[in-house]
């Protein structure tokens, strides 16, 4: 009991700062805090028939896995900051492989989360090779690689496979048969959501009880012993940062098959579910149970955060202050213990 | 004499419009370096220069005391920096990431709440930076269109490259500053404030992004845009990099960024996807980092 309690201290106080904080932004631009939170908490979990708890539960799964992917490779002491990229690429080749394989669905379907589960892999694998290979840091060039791989998805569905019929820059649709089934009708709440959970409790095993998963923990505490200890660093490295771009590319096809039905240039990014999945997994120090709830909690942010410049005109942008600040007090607690690798 | 169709005089003019708010995130990258503060949070910085510039402008409908408010805006996001980094010793990189964010979704929430726009924000009670015709340098030949017809800001930073050079290896405060970064424990030992001075590195650096922004908004645009600063701040990071945290090393590096920064966007002029010249910059700064690592790993491993 105390332990849990000393676990969940530092966030716990940092929320309830950031929420002071975020009360006074509210007093200052002239709104009331309680209205404002009033609203953001029945935008995050009322609604009709808790329609809103259920967009909130719908958008933590990319937000979840995001944190997965970014929890992943901190563990291990990788910066991997190259999950929107990851993300992109992942939702891209779901949507390719999903329109354009001609196999029956229940092939098709494992095919294409499997690729993009590859894509976002290989790609977080590039800057693994560049540090071990010459040095480059990969907290810099992963976070670069985000650019190209943005651009180059915007090309692809721009100018090569764009949708001749709504003519926005987007796929067509994939077929129903691929489309992954509702939970509750009339809500957002899919099946991907399970999909999402799956993930979260094998990373939880692997990191947790495995020999791999023991050595990815030791090289993010003392990276010089755990090589002492005979661990091969390299191959390591390479496996975590793949298997932290799987989940993200894992992450693209769950939104593509579970919410957009095909790729919609930028629908990946400006929801920010990297950058929002990255502060969840710094929330929860890492460990794959807790971006569960960090995640979760952040989602509810967000979804509140709609529902408060609905019903109260504060932007919704507040949000991300919020969540910025409670990154920052966190940090100022000296919350993080990561090997902080460049 | 002339130059070959693409890389005319009005492209090399651009180049140096794009590679001031680099270079000048960069020298405020480079004194952080200097002083051992890996600092990660200059796109923030720029951001927050980018907005309050414009922001200040508009009010005080006088581009000079949008310059200011940039300054004084990056200098305390930067200060908030420096309180938790060094005050309370958390984790850099950390507090650099969050306060990326924080900058990035604050300034569209200053931008509902002050001018209740979202997106891009233009007004013409905006005073952008004028543009100053140096005299007979003007009248030289390719090097006068060249050189002269940009904001004070360009200027500046230029003898900026200078002063820092200045600073870092001709004066006592520079001296103490690279002790620091090099040897905090020797220069503790010395009487040197260690904390002092690496918060007045983090300071001086959001006053320099700070400059970066204005630039950016108020010099090549008169405009604020959302999330404008567009990963410069990382460009400039890898630009300290690239310069080995030297003066002139830095302003070299900044001069191909923003070399790369306008080719991309001149190449749009001549019909190539868009997608594919927004992506130069990032690709040329991969690749320089890229380069000059492996270099370096060839002459430590003695080959």
């Amino acid at each position: 009991m105390q332990t849990a309690w000393r676990n969940i201290q530092g966030p716990a106080l940092a929320i309830l700062g950031s929420l002071l904080i975020g009360a006074l932004i509210m007093l200052l631009s002239g709104h009331n805090p309680i209205e404002g939170y009033g609203a953001m908490l029945s935008g995050a979990l009322a609604g009709r028939n808790a329609a809103n708890l259920a967009s909130t539960l719908a958008r933590a799964a990319p937000i979840v896995g995001m944190g997965l992917c970014a929890a992943i490779a901190f563990r291990a002491g990788f910066f991997n900051l190259g999950g929107e990229g990851q993300l992109v690429l992942g939702g891209l080749t779901a949507a390719l492989v999903a329109l354009n394989l001609p196999l029956p669905p229940v092939l098709t379907l494992p095919l294409t989360v499997l690729a993009a589960m590859a894509a976002g892999g290989v790609w977080a694998l590039l800057p693994a090779w560049a540090q071990f290979n010459f040095r480059v840091p990969l907290l810099i060039s992963s976070l670069l690689l985000n650019y190209p791989a943005r651009f180059f998805a915007s090309y692809v569905v721009v100018n090569l496979v764009r949708d001749v019929q709504t003519g926005m820059p987007q796929t067509r649709q994939i077929a129903p048969e691929l489309q992954l089934p509702l939970l509750i009708t009339g809500t957002q709440l899919h099946a991907g959501v399970f999909v999402t959970l799956i993930a979260v409790a094998i990373a939880a095993l692997v990191i947790g009880r495995t020999v791999a998963g023991y050595r990815l923990r030791m090289a993010g505490l003392n990276p010089t012993f755990a090589r002492y200890g005979g661990a091969p660093m390299e191959r390591l490295g390479y496996g975590v940062m793949f298997a932290s771009g799987a989940v993200a590319g894992l992450v693209g096809a769950i939104e593509i098959l579970g919410v957009n039905y095909r790729f919609i240039d930028e629908a990946l990014t400006i929801p920010q579910y990297a950058w929002v999945g990255l502060m969840a997994a710094l929330l929860s120090n890492s460990s794959p149970v807790g971006v569960l709830m960090t995640g979760l909690f952040f989602s509810a942010v967000q979804t509140g955060g709609f529902g408060m410049e609905r019903a109260t005109e504060i932007p919704r942008e507040l949000s991300r202050v919020l969540q910025a600040i409670v990154i920052l007090l966190v940090a100022a607690r000296g919350g993080f213990r990561l090997s902080g690798d460049r | 004499m002339s130059l070959p169709p693409l890389l005319d005089e009005t492209l090399l003019n651009s180049t140096f419009r794009f590679i001031t708010p680099i270079l000048l995130a960069a020298l405020g990258g480079l004194i952080c370096e200097r002083a051992g503060v890996f600092n990660i949070a200059l796109e923030g910085l720029m951001l927050t220069g980018a907005f309050f510039a414009v922001a200040g402008s508009y009010h005080a409908q006088n581009a000079f005391a949008g310059v200011l408010a940039a300054m004084v805006a990056g200098a305390l996001v930067a200060f908030i920096f420096a309180a938790l980094a060094i005050g309370l010793r958390g984790n850099m990189i950390v507090i650099g990431i969050a306060l990326n964010l924080l900058v990035a979704g604050g300034t569209v929430f200053l931008l509902r709440t002050m001018f209740d726009v979202r997106g891009a924000f233009q007004d013409p009670r905006i005073a952008g930076l004028g543009k100053i015709t140096l005299p007979v340098v003007d009248q030289i030949a390719i090097l006068g269109p060249i050189l002269s017809g940009h904001s004070w800001v360009v200027y500046l930073s230029w003898a900026l490259v200078l002063a820092t050079q200045v600073l870092l290896f001709h004066h006592r405060l520079g001296l103490r500053l690279r002790g620091v970064g090099e040897q905090p424990e020797a220069a503790e030992t010395l009487g040197v404030n260690v904390g002092a001075i690496r918060f007045g590195a983090i300071i001086a650096s959001g006053v320099l992004c700070g400059l970066a922004g204005a630039q950016l908004s108020l010099g090549q645009v008169t405009l604020f845009v959302e999330n404008m600063s567009g990963g410069r701040g990382w460009i400039a990071v890898v630009a300290v990099m690239l310069g080995q945290a030297h003066p002139i090393g830095v302003f070299l590096a900044s001069v191909l960024f923003g070399f790369a920064d306008s080719i991309g966007f001149r190449l749009q002029g001549v019909g190539l996807p868009s997608q594919f010249t927004s992506m130069v910059p990032y690709v040329v700064t991969l690749i320089a980092l890229f380069i000059t690592q492996a270099r370096r790993r060839r002459v430590a491993l003695g080959q």
